[in-house]
């Protein structure tokens, strides 16, 4: 079963359920856990995991053969993210908009456009307190995030529960983690912004058509117009957990909540019975 | 134009109220929220759409069925998996590239606009606000980034106005990249725990990697002294301005749940502490200005 944990929002927690659902379920089943936020993946700084394998994930850039080239710019006209553009008698590729689809090359008339790959990030996976742990990571200044998302999922297992802590956001990286999902779990907190980005969350868990349950995380702060939103909608609220300092402070230093407090390692068993009951929608 | 954006790399660490103090104590200037995913600055701000439009960001390719013969030329050129097994083409997974569409022997493949969001220019107490909502699953999040500054722009040249402040989003990649554009100073919002300070240190490593200033404020920062401590050093290190930090205080989500920046309450210590870094940023900025009218 692929659990994945995602928010609108950044910041509300995702990572504090993935961690801690894992923990507690690590000693009655088969569990694993992979970091898909691979632009700020943060899981290990609870998990402390040894890596054994890295693989590099990559996209194929144009290379133009200057001495081919007639710089008749189709390369340029058929590129629909800019990517490539003919300056004076130069054609010149910007990396960062290019998606890496072989257009161009497909649509040269010279053949004056190879490919080259260019690495986006990296995959690695080994293993973290006694379960396969798997993390992508995407390099300073690359753009693209989705190929290694997707990569990550070759990691999956399919006899382990897998905790995948996802993206914030609604965009492609998000959709990416929650393709994987057989059940979303999407954490929020109780403010304005946080129901204003979990309305977005739910919008995006529907076109997927995923199960969903919802975790309040730092209830108390702010009013209840996130449960409300969830009663109307009939999203299950699965677990609150309430503010307090000590959390934080815990959560800074990276001690999971079940180290602080054995009492949450039984409200994510409870957590995770609800799910495996179907106590989502 | 003066440009300042709000980044953090890890979410939820304060970038939007920090912004909305900022929209709150300035003169002068546009505010454009490039968090498409998740754009929550009107939010802080009474805003008033008075313009709004579809964003046609990207495009997908549509398989004329009656044209296409089965050959299978599109599903073995298609880099992103959207071509599924059955000839047909996969919503979520089409990036609009039209590698497939110059592949088809038949002509048959043809790309079609796709309303990737919706863009809004509103007014606020404060000032004009140009956002945009990204539509569930829509990948054109840099595009519509792009958008919304360039709209944001256009407005502030046709209103004589200095300066534009512009909310960011969490991460490092493609929406992030997209609003570095033309900006003068990065302001870097982290919190003191591990995965703030981790985070850090990937977006400073990306605003520098674009030659863009940046300085650092830790928000909540009384939630972990020792961590706080931790990132100055890493600021000082790195020869990062630290422009200021923030104390947790229950008034900023009391005042977010009025629809209000914490600085719209007299004497709350958070919002005291956003005023002093309003002040060192302006005086910054104020000073590029003077470097550029001199030179």
């Amino acid at each position: 079963m692929n659990i994945t944990v995602a928010s609108g929002k950044g910041g509300t927690g995702k990572t504090t359920v993935a961690v801690n659902l894992a923990l507690a379920l690590n000693d009655v089943r088969s569990v694993q856990f992979i970091d898909a936020d691979v632009e700020a993946p943060n899981a290990h700084l609870f998990m402390h995991p040894e890596f054994e394998i890295t693989r590099d994930v990559e996209k194929l850039l144009p290379e133009i053969d200057e001495a081919a080239c007639k710089v008749c710019g189709a390369c340029a006209a058929a590129c629909e993210f800019h990517a490539i553009a003919r300056l004076g008698d130069h054609i010149l590729v910007y990396p960062t908009l290019c998606h890496g689809c072989g257009r161009c090359r497909l649509v040269c008339p010279h053949n004056a456009i190879h490919e080259i790959p260019q690495r986006l990030g990296v995959v690695e996976s080994g293993r973290a307190r006694g379960m396969p742990y798997a993390r992508g990571t995407l390099d300073i200044g690359q753009a693209m995030a989705t190929p290694i998302i997707h990569a990550l999922k070759d990691e999956i297992d399919p006899d382990r529960v897998t905790l995948i802590d996802a993206p914030p956001g609604t965009g492609c990286p998000t959709i990416a983690a929650l393709e994987a999902a057989d059940v979303a779990l999407l954490v929020t907190e109780p403010t304005p912004f946080g129901l204003h980005d979990l309305k977005a969350a739910v919008g995006v868990a529907r076109v997927l058509k995923r199960p969903m349950g919802v975790i309040i995380n730092r209830d108390g702060i702010g009013d209840d117009r996130v449960e409300r939103f969830c009663e109307s909608e009939g999203i299950p609220v699965l677990m609150r957990i309430a503010f307090q300092r000590e959390i934080a402070a815990a959560y800074a230093v990276g001690t999971p909540l079940i180290e602080l407090d054995v009492r949450w390692k039984d409200r994510f068993l409870a957590l995770f019975s609800e799910i495996e009951e179907g106590g989502t929608t | 134009m003066r440009q300042i954006l709000f980044l953090s790399g890890k979410g939820g660490t304060g970038k939007t109220s920090l912004a909305g103090a900022f929209a709150v104590l300035t003169q002068d200037k546009i505010l454009a929220d490039c968090d498409v995913d998740a754009a929550n600055l009107h939010l802080l701000l009474d805003a008033t759409p008075i313009d709004r439009g579809s964003y046609e960001g990207s495009k997908e390719a549509r398989i004329d069925a009656e044209r296409c013969t089965q050959c299978g030329r599109c599903l073995s050129i298609c880099r992103f998996h959207a071509i599924r097994d059955t000839l047909e083409v996969d919503s979520l997974l089409c990036e609009g590239c039209g590698a497939c569409a110059t592949a088809c022997p038949e002509g048959a493949i043809e790309l079609l606009p796709r309303v990737s969001g919706e863009w809004i220019v509103a007014e606020t107490p404060v000032g004009p606000l140009v956002t945009a909502e990204l539509l569930p699953g829509e990948e054109a999040s840099g595009k519509l980034v792009t958008f919304v500054k360039r709209t944001a722009g256009d407005l502030a040249k046709a209103r004589k106005i200095a300066r534009m402040t512009v909310d960011g989003s969490p991460g490092i990649g493609c929406p992030v990249i997209a609003s570095t554009s033309g900006v003068d100073l990065a302001i870097l919002v982290t919190e003191p725990s591990l995965s703030g300070l981790h985070d850090l240190e990937r977006i400073l490593d990306v605003v520098r990697h674009f030659g863009i200033d940046a300085g650092v404020v830790i928000n909540k920062h009384d939630l972990s002294p020792e961590i706080s401590e931790r990132i100055e050093v890493f600021a000082r290190e790195h020869e990062v301005e630290m422009l200021g930090r923030i104390p947790y205080d229950p008034a900023v989500p009391a005042a977010l749940v009025e629809g209000r920046s914490a600085v719209a309450q007299p004497n709350s210590d958070a919002g005291n502490a956003m005023r002093a870094i309003v002040d060192r940023v302006e005086t910054i900025l104020d000073d590029l200005d003077g470097k550029e009218g001199a030179s």
